[in-house]
């Protein structure tokens, strides 16, 4: 135990140093690299030499990511992934204030949660609801299995959401193309919050707190709505 | 031209990932290309038995990467085809024994000297997946027929999405015509309404494929194999030539309209 005094200390000194772009800390589930603003590459640049400077001291460590409002695409997560498994060390979560770098995380199958932060994001979703229940998120893609999408406000969707996909909405779900995984409109319970789809057809479909599952196919898919009528689930023809 | 590195993935196990992969490396050396295949399967490895070279292998991927023999040493010339090349899967050790990186430097190392680097991916989505697609220009998916086989195709290709690595190529495997007919089985259609991405082999069920396996004889290498034909028109596809779909059924029909349809993945 006394040994790990000594290269504390010296984290402390060089994270002094660098204090402007990296933040290096020990949490319970290992070391978390806080980045501070500035262009990626740089941040990255002096997070690879810190790591490189420490030698073998570092090794074998699992790393929590902060990554405050950087907007990281698949390709800078996946890269500066390897350039740390190069390194001996292994990135498992991503934290962030966008919530595109969180999705691209999420897609690259890293934790989005580490226990401390867990809390502070809970306390952000509440300011999160009050701006955004009027606000909308529109999604130029199919949605494959395995990919959820959350959203305080309205979600629309100009592509198909196959089975196995999830989205949950606080308001409104409009979906241009096939939905056929599971909707959740009205999420924060929200009774008249509506589906629409060209082919409506989940496997699951909820709205607020009521559950419904689809009923066998008969003819030709059909733009249609859902919403509740006395508290349960209905579909209807969706036409202007 | 340097080499391309295809990876070859499903999610779901079983669809026939290593067949595949033994199959279209024998058809693009058949062509008279210089091909290597990687067995990425760390601790489950097979392509080495579908190939019949089980017997031969001294140094496998995992020496490569750790440095204990040279890339060369741990290439297995193929006993019929003389430009195909195996770098068989440590059986003793598991997928954390290689980093995607190591991955691509090692096939950086392999392009110069190669027309086609086939990797084939073990089941799955975690490190050994990584592994596989990180040095990949193209990735093909294999699924079956099945609903359970599409559903892990389609994550997968959400993956391959998320990774940049898209848009990937569709072979559907062990199509069942009879079955298909009296409606046990989604159709090549109903399979490519859901994936939408672009179709690059229909593979037909053939019990030939189970002797040639266990034999270790690629079934390309039979000329009378439906399963062989097919996979040399996927290399051919890949080749850029333009190769009608196999009209799976005997009599014809159920596949025709499928000949044209070239369908791109959504963006």
């Amino acid at each position: 135990m006394q040994m790990d005094a000594s290269p504390v200390e010296n984290q402390l000194g060089v994270e002094q140093e660098h204090s402007s772009k990296i933040q290096i800390k020990g949490i319970n589930e290992g070391l978390l690299v806080i980045l501070k603003e500035g262009e990626w590459l740089d941040v990255k640049q002096v997070l690879l030499e810190h790591i490189d400077q420490q030698g073998e001291f570092l090794r074998g460590a699992r790393i929590a990511l902060d990554a405050g409002n950087h907007i990281l695409k698949a390709l800078d997560l996946g890269r500066l992934r390897d350039e740390l498994s190069e390194r001996g060390l292994s990135l498992w979560a991503v934290v962030s204030n966008s919530p595109m770098t969180v999705q691209t995380a999420k897609m690259l199958g890293l934790e989005t949660k580490i226990g401390k932060t867990r809390r502070e994001a809970a306390l952000q979703t509440p300011d999160g609801v009050m701006l955004g229940v009027e606000e909308a998120v529109m999604v130029c893609k199919t949605l494959r299995s395995g990919f959820r999408l959350q959203y305080p406000g309205h979600v629309v969707v100009i592509g198909d959401v196959n089975p196995g996909a999830e989205i949950i909405a606080g308001g409104n779900v409009v979906v241009w193309g096939h939905m056929r995984g599971l909707v959740h409109a009205g999420a924060e319970g929200n009774e008249s919050a509506v589906v629409c789809a060209l082919d409506l057809h989940p496997t699951q479909l909820r709205i607020a707190s009521q559950i419904a599952v689809t009923p066998k196919r008969k003819g030709k898919p059909q733009p249609e709505l859902a919403r509740l009528v006395d508290g349960t689930v209905e579909a209807v023809l969706w036409s202007p | 031209m340097p080499g391309k590195v295809i990876t070859i993935t499903s999610g779901k196990g079983g669809v026939g990932k290593t067949t595949a992969t033994a199959n279209l490396g024998a058809a693009l050396a058949q062509s008279g290309y210089k091909v290597v295949c990687i067995d990425a399967d760390i601790g489950l490895r097979n392509l080495d038995v579908v190939l019949g070279l089980e017997n031969r292998i001294v140094y496998d991927l995992v020496d490569v990467v750790e440095g204990r023999c040279r890339v060369r040493q741990a290439m297995i010339r193929d006993k019929r085809l003389p430009e195909l090349y195996l770098i068989p899967a440590a059986q003793t050790r598991d997928k954390s024994a290689v980093s995607p990186s190591d991955m691509v430097r090692l096939c950086d190392d392999l392009r110069g000297e190669y027309d086609y680097i086939l990797i084939d991916s073990p089941a799955g989505i975690e490190r050994g997946f990584r592994n596989a697609i990180a040095p990949a220009d193209v990735v093909m998916v294999i699924t079956n027929p099945e609903v359970s086989a599409v559903r892990d195709a389609d994550r997968i290709i959400g993956l391959i999405e998320a990774e940049e690595k898209g848009p990937a190529l569709l072979v559907i495997n062990r199509i069942k015509p009879n079955m298909i007919k009296r409606g046990d089985m989604l159709s090549p259609d109903d399979v490519l309404e859901l994936l939408a991405i672009e179709l690059v082999g229909l593979i037909p069920e053939d019990e030939g494929v189970v002797t040639s396996t266990n034999r270790g004889l690629p079934v390309v290498l039979d000329g009378r194999s439906k399963a062989g034909q097919a996979f040399r028109n996927i290399s051919r596809r890949l080749l850029g030539e333009k190769v009608p779909f196999l009209d799976i059924e005997e009599e014809g029909g159920l596949f025709g309209r499928l000949t044209r349809r070239i369908r791109s993945g959504g963006d």
